[in-house]
């Protein structure tokens, strides 16, 4: 995971010229030569750039590689991951056209809808839903929901998250709460899983996070999500959907979301599709969303 | 044996004590560098508020399975400048927000603590009633505390491993009093064994010198070696000492004896004398009556008899004799046979002597028959009866040895002593008659008696050569 960060800072380093001085330039090309066979095509030109977020387990590296392999060969062209420290740089990444498809959450994206072009929603037990949750740590026996965890500790995943932030926000709204007073202490570990092991080590009292990420690391890591108990579930949301840049090429787009829906039905992609827990994608509507604007309009306006 | 083990328990404790001080010193530097790396590294994320990651940053400082595990802290706390947990490694005890003092104890005072002193420097707080012992360093932006790492070691994680060490050093010590202990024993053996040895024979000193005298001291040549020598001459010379003493005692015994004899013998010797005369008057010119003769005939013989016994106690020397040749050797060797034969000895001489000595035949003769005599009687049944005679250097030695019973030590003190003869035949006045005479000649009477072996009468009597 580590190798993979400096490489992508290695990547990025050309957008910002060669300020550095030459040992780093040198280290951080020698550190990407290195991972080469991992994230080759780094300056490769024609590749198809993909932004991942923690919207999914994301740091699973030979769940990724795999995957990317899939992707290559299907498309047949090159595809580059590509990964940040949170949502907004993604985001920023794919409004600034400088990303082709990016795995999104469904908060920026009705954000930004006008900025961007829906691509495929993932289905998860056949539906294309989620839930967020909200969490305590498993010791905890006397909070049970919400209105509990007045003035404790609250561990959000990430501003730009729907389950993860926007919902606890809008329930707190919609309980006449004001929601950056009612936490004495609030903080964002930019991540899912992240705030599953706050809650879990009882660094914060509460935490909100992506349900179909709690479920599925209760099965990769039951020890992590043990450690949790979930007091809230919230109403369906649409899922976290991919989304690619406006002035995406209509083939292009055409063409990656034939290769999604198509996952579920090619041998490689149906195993891939059922490591992510997935059951397929589909095209999906923006309609999906409406719940999440309609909270991030709600939100916004107080 | 003692120097040893203290030697080694010396050095043990030296050596643990002098690891305990660089274990202290590693883990107090380890713990001021891992401290002030983290001060450096979580001000970024303190001053940004961003609880996450100061937590990620404080949760690789430690190695849940770390190979020293009393280097790492068991709890890594951030403050804020309230004096506030901002985060901490443990977060159920030390939740976000909660103050320090809220948590007593030593946690309390180390509020105390951070405000002591300048902001910006390390400290170590140690507080002797606490579990823990803290360094601190603080985190500073811009010459400004922000707040402080606290992390705290617990003192119990850091005695496994000094148990560890004191283990390690014991069993070296162990392993090296393994080796050493048997070379000490057997150097110990030989250093104190000659002592003991030495001090066991000594105990024997001054009642058994012969034990003492025969006891198997060292024989060698080191300081003990020559103890051992100077022990053995100095009970060489008690013993000699303790015989000379015994034997003037013997001499003035036998003299007190020979003194009192002799005064009582006179004193009896001219009484006797008027009356034996007065019987041989009555003898010659009495009545004849038959009754009287008889009565004083009887006591004449019982007047005889008391003659002979003081006589016999009393030697009287006669200036005028012969000089003793060897023929009264044979002569004596006759009067004995007789005796022998009835007892089966055999009686075997050996004699240098060739010519007549300028000494007077009737005492030597009377010494050598007595002694003779004596022989024959104490030999066994079938025995042996040896006389040696020799003169050499102006003495008559002469040796009477009999293989019969071995003399008590206890009887030979009275041995010459007057009817002092355990023997029921004879007067009991042999010896003492060979001891006087042996005293007028200025010689000298030594008996010997061993065990199982012969007893041996020796007399040396000096004689002058004529000119």
């Amino acid at each position: 995971m580590q190798a993979l960060a400096l490489i992508i800072v290695a990547m990025n380093e050309g957008d910002h010229g060669s300020a550095k001085s030459r040992r780093r330039v040198f280290l951080r090309s020698a550190l990407a030569i290195a991972a080469m066979p991992l994230l080759p095509a780094h300056a490769e030109a024609g590749a198809l750039r993909i932004g991942l977020t923690p919207v999914f387990l994301d740091d699973q590296l030979s769940f990724l590689t795999r995957w990317r392999a899939w992707l290559e060969r299907q498309l047949k062209r090159p595809v580059v991951f590509v990964q940040r420290g949170n949502y907004r740089e993604v985001l920023d990444l794919i409004r600034g056209g400088k990303i082709d498809f990016a795995w999104i959450c469904g908060y920026p994206y009705v954000r930004y809808r006008h900025e961007l072009r829906l691509v495929a929603v993932p289905l998860w037990r056949g539906r294309p839903y989620y839930q967020s949750y909200l969490i305590v740590p498993a010791d905890d026996a006397k909070s049970n929901s919400l209105t509990d965890l007045r003035g404790k500790v609250f561990a959000y995943s990430d501003p730009d998250s729907n389950s993860g932030y926007l919902y606890p926000q809008y329930r707190l709204t919609a309980l006449g709460e004001n929601p950056s007073t009612f936490f004495s202490r609030h903080f964002f570990t930019w991540g899912h899983r992240k705030v599953i092991e706050a809650v879990g080590a009882g660094l914060a009292d509460g935490g909100a996070v992506d349900g179909y990420v709690w479920e599925t690391l209760a099965e990769f890591h039951p020890k992590l999500t043990g450690a949790t108990r979930i007091i809230e579930r919230s109403p369906e949301f649409g899922h976290p959907p991919f989304a690619a840049r406006a002035d995406i090429a209509e083939l292009e787009l055409r063409q990656f979301r034939a290769v999604l829906l198509g996952m579920s039905s090619d041998t490689e992609g149906a195993e891939l599709l059922r490591l992510l827990r997935l059951d397929g994608f589909v095209a999906g509507r923006g309609s999906l969303f409406n719940e999440i604007a309609r909270m991030a309009a709600r939100v916004r306006r107080t | 044996m003692a120097a040893v083990l203290g030697t080694a328990l010396a050095v043990t404790a030296a050596l643990v004590t002098r690891e305990y001080d660089e274990m202290s010193q590693n883990l107090e530097a380890h713990a001021k560098s891992l401290a002030r790396v983290l001060a450096n590294t979580l001000v970024a994320p303190v001053l940004h508020d961003d609880i996450w990651r100061a937590y990620e940053i404080i949760q690789s400082a430690r190695d849940p399975a770390a190979i020293a595990p009393e280097l790492q802290a068991d709890v890594v706390l951030v403050t804020d400048s309230e004096y506030r947990v901002f985060v901490s490694s443990r977060p159920r005890a030390f939740p976000i927000g909660s103050s320090l003092a809220s948590q007593g104890g030593a946690y309390g005072r180390l509020r105390a603590a951070m405000l002591e002193g300048k902001p910006t420097e390390q400290k170590v707080i140690d507080p002797a009633d606490s579990a823990h012992y803290f360094v601190m360093s603080p985190l500073v932006a811009d010459g400004v505390a922000l707040g402080h790492v606290v992390l705290g070691y617990s003192k119990i994680s850091f005695l496994p491993r000094f148990i560890g060490l004191v283990g390690r050093a014991a069993l070296v010590t162990l392993l090296v009093l393994i080796v050493i202990m048997p070379i000490a024993w057997v150097s110990a053996r030989r250093t104190g064994a000659p002592l003991l040895a030495l001090a066991e024979a000594m105990r024997h000193v001054p009642g058994g010198l012969e034990v003492a005298r025969l006891a198997e001291l060292p024989a060698s040549r080191d300081e003990i070696g020559q103890l051992g020598d100077a022990f053995v001459r100095m009970v060489g010379e008690l013993k000699h000492k303790q015989e000379l003493e015994s034997q003037m005692l013997v001499s003035e015994r036998l003299a007190a004896v020979g003194r009192l004899s002799a005064g009582i013998a006179h004193e009896i010797n001219n009484p006797l004398g008027g009356m034996l005369t007065a019987i041989k008057t009555w003898q010659r010119h009495g009545s004849g009556d038959p009754m009287a003769g008889q009565t004083l005939s009887l006591l004449e013989r019982g007047l005889d008899q008391i003659r002979h016994t003081v006589a016999a106690l009393l030697v009287e020397t006669k200036p005028e004799d012969r000089a003793f040749q060897p023929a009264d050797i044979d002569d004596l060797l006759i009067l004995v046979e007789a005796e022998a034969r009835a007892r089966l000895v055999h009686v075997v001489v050996e004699s240098s002597l060739v010519a007549p000595l300028p000494l007077r035949a009737t005492l030597l003769r009377q010494i050598l028959l007595n002694l003779l005599l004596n022989a024959v009687a104490a030999a066994e049944q079938g025995g042996l009866v040896q006389l040696n005679a020799e003169a050499k250097d102006g003495k008559l030695k002469l040796a009477v040895c009999n293989d019969g019973q071995h003399i008590p030590d206890d009887q030979l003190a009275y041995l010459f002593e007057p009817f002092a003869s355990g023997r029921e035949k004879g007067h009991g006045l042999g010896l003492w008659i060979v001891y006087q005479i042996v005293q007028q000649l200025n010689g000298g009477l030594f008996v010997e008696s061993e065990p199982g072996g012969c007893t041996t009468f020796r007399v040396e009597i000096p004689y002058v050569e004529p000119a």
